[in-house]
């Protein structure tokens, strides 16, 4: 097997082509699975669910460095005199 | 659901942190353990010529690729959070975290998605030793992106490396290797790879004794447990000496986390390590006098020996780490919390003055106000706390999964054991009580997984960055209705992940290798 192997040269276009359209039903469930997993993480989920919390806060990314420094002394405890 | 509903956002917040990150611990120790079983029998039908050890191996990758489908990705969920649940401690930490994590994408990810196709659909398609190779680097891989996550999450319980910049509120790294190379980074990427080893093991000789149980293929589960018997026994007494590392680093950077695994109010000299202990449900404050335990059997002097490689050296309690006064390693005398707190509020107050004197152009001033923030740096975290008990972790649950762990830890090696002796001997295939018990030591190795990471982070609350910045300033002001309603959402998908696998799991192993 091992001589028939590397009379060929390898492929990476074949064994992809001939790997997908010849997967068993478990591999294509697994497929399916990992793509609806990947759409609902990075269309569903992080558009409407998770968006980048600092940008809503800030009109650029230079006032990040601000706002966070404005959280941070607002929850001091110095800052309320405890 | 009124308690539910009136959590704040911090719980939330760290509640849908924590989920996540369990059920993505389902899938990781699998691939990392499974990998290198599978690549171990592979490794033997390539020196051997035995084809059926290739049947072996392919039985074994197609457990590993149920699992690394299912799994892959759970972890992006996690970044998702530091967004949006924690934008300031992801503003704060961006320059430490984004470089490990960015190495892990880009290298540690594409290497083994990369092997992964040549692994399943090179068989027959490259010779017999580039298929193994790509087994091994699939291996590699995971095992790669590993260690990357670790260091990040290892800078997080031992900041180093970084300098603070009032103006970026950024930690920014000036020492990558201090970051990578951290003593704790190396012992928690050791025993988190061991443990994951070891769950491997586990798995494959539960599996394999479960077609002992039913009697079939019962040559091919013996030759699966000949291997994971030899490979977790070793994992395992590997996973012990990395765990006292483990021990060592607690005791000298987290030894208020130590305290809490010990159930330890009142250090001593000499202090012994709880074996088995019942702690007492009635001790609430740290410094009253009830007696922490019920019960309790210690070894004598060895949290001393573990923590400090010397059996008489004080051990410092929750009330000592507190109260301070003790002497340090590097023979300085500890802080007390208050102390801590005066310097952490030092420090806030000059970033406040720096922010105010850089505003109004005051150059010297903001020069000198910077110098306060970093020289007071090492305690910015407790100006934010007010109150002793607010160091405190959650001392019942650090104890109970630290101890579970350790037992199960130990379990294991003698499990291991008496498996080989059995198989050996030849009496694994007719021993029903150690099949039974095989199957279902399953389920005590990814307990033990989970509840290691639970010491390790509940054991660090209330900090994000100990010492540096605590759960309350990390998380953003986000709603908690809003976390809630992601934290169900994720409750959802994770248990429907987790019902796919294990459905796609049983009915392939019901399937059974192909001979």
């Amino acid at each position: 097997m091992d001589s028939a192997v590397k009379e060929e040269t390898f492929n990476w276009f074949s064994m992809f082509w001939e790997g997908f359209t010849g997967m068993s039903k478990l591999g294509r469930t697994l497929w399916i699975i990992v793509i609806i997993k990947l759409i609902i993480m990075f269309a569903i989920l992080r558009p409407i669910f998770f968006p980048d919390f600092l940008k809503l806060q800030v009109n650029d990314e230079s006032e990040k460095a601000g706002y966070v420094r404005e959280q941070m002394i607002e929850r001091s405890s110095f800052d309320s005199g405890k | 659901m009124d308690l539910l509903l009136n959590a704040t956002a911090v719980g939330w917040a760290r509640g849908q942190f924590a989920l996540t990150a369990g059920y993505h611990w389902i899938f990781v120790p699998l691939t990392l353990g499974l990998g290198v079983i599978m690549a171990i029998m592979e490794t033997i039908y390539v020196r051997t010529g035995d084809e059926k050890w290739k049947k072996t191996a392919k039985f074994w990758q197609i457990l590993f690729g149920i699992n690394f489908a299912i799994g892959v990705a759970t972890g992006i969920i996690l970044e998702f959070q530091f967004g949006t649940n924690w934008s300031n401690y992801s503003l704060f930490v961006g320059d430490i975290f984004g470089a490990p994590l960015a190495i892990e994408g880009i290298l540690a990810f594409f290497l083994e998605a990369t092997f992964i196709s040549i692994m399943f659909f090179g068989w027959n398609r490259v010779s017999k030793k580039m298929h193994l190779a790509s087994t091994w680097l699939v291996t590699l891989g995971a095992t790669l992106s590993a260690f990357w996550i670790l260091v990040a999450n290892a800078w997080m319980q031992y900041p180093v490396g970084m300098e603070f910049n009032p103006d970026t509120m950024r930690n920014e790294m000036v020492d990558f290797w201090a970051v990578a190379g951290s003593s704790i980074a190396m012992n928690k990427f050791f025993h988190t790879v061991t443990s994951s080893w070891g769950l491997g093991a586990a798995f494959v000789v539960g599996v394999s004794s479960w077609y002992l149980i039913k009697k079939r293929h019962q040559d091919f589960a013996l030759r699966s447990i000949k291997i994971a018997t030899i490979f977790g026994l070793i994992s395992f007494i590997l996973i012990a000496v990395s765990g006292d590392g483990s021990a060592y680093e607690v005791t000298q950077k987290q030894p208020m986390k130590l305290a809490a695994m010990e159930g330890l109010y009142e250090g001593k000299e000499g202090a012994g390590l709880v074996a088995i202990g019942l702690l007492n449900p009635k001790k609430e404050a740290y410094n009253d006098d009830i007696n922490p335990y019920l019960f309790k059997i210690e070894i004598p002097k060895l949290l001393s020996l573990m923590g400090y490689r010397n059996i008489n050296a004080f051990v410092p309690g929750i009330k000592d780490v507190i109260d301070g006064g003790y002497t340090l390693p590097d023979g300085t005398t500890a802080l007390s919390f208050r102390e801590k707190r005066e310097r952490g509020l030092l420090a806030h107050k000059a970033l406040a003055d720096y922010q105010q004197a850089k505003s109004e152009g005051r150059d010297t001033d903001a020069a000198n106000f910077e110098k306060v923030i970093k020289d007071n740096y090492s305690y910015f975290g407790y100006g934010f706390l007010e109150k002793e008990k607010d160091v405190i972790p959650n001392v019942p649950l650090t104890f109970y999964m630290f101890h579970f762990m350790v037992l199960v830890g130990g379990y294991f090696i003698l499990f291991f054991a008496v498996v080989w002796y059995f198989h050996q001997k030849k009496k694994m295939e007719n021993s029903k009580v150690l099949q039974y018990i095989g199957l279902w030591s399953i389920l005590l190795a990814y307990l033990a997984s989970q509840f290691g990471w639970v010491v390790a982070e509940v054991g660090r609350q209330p900090w994000t960055i100990q010492d540096v910045l605590p759960v309350q300033a990390a998380v953003s002001g986000v709603p908690a209705g809003n976390v809630m309603t992601t934290f169900i959402l994720f409750a959802v998908l994770f248990t429907v992940l987790l019902v796919a696998e294990v459905t796609i799991m049983l009915k392939q192993i019901r399937k059974g290798p192909d001979f």
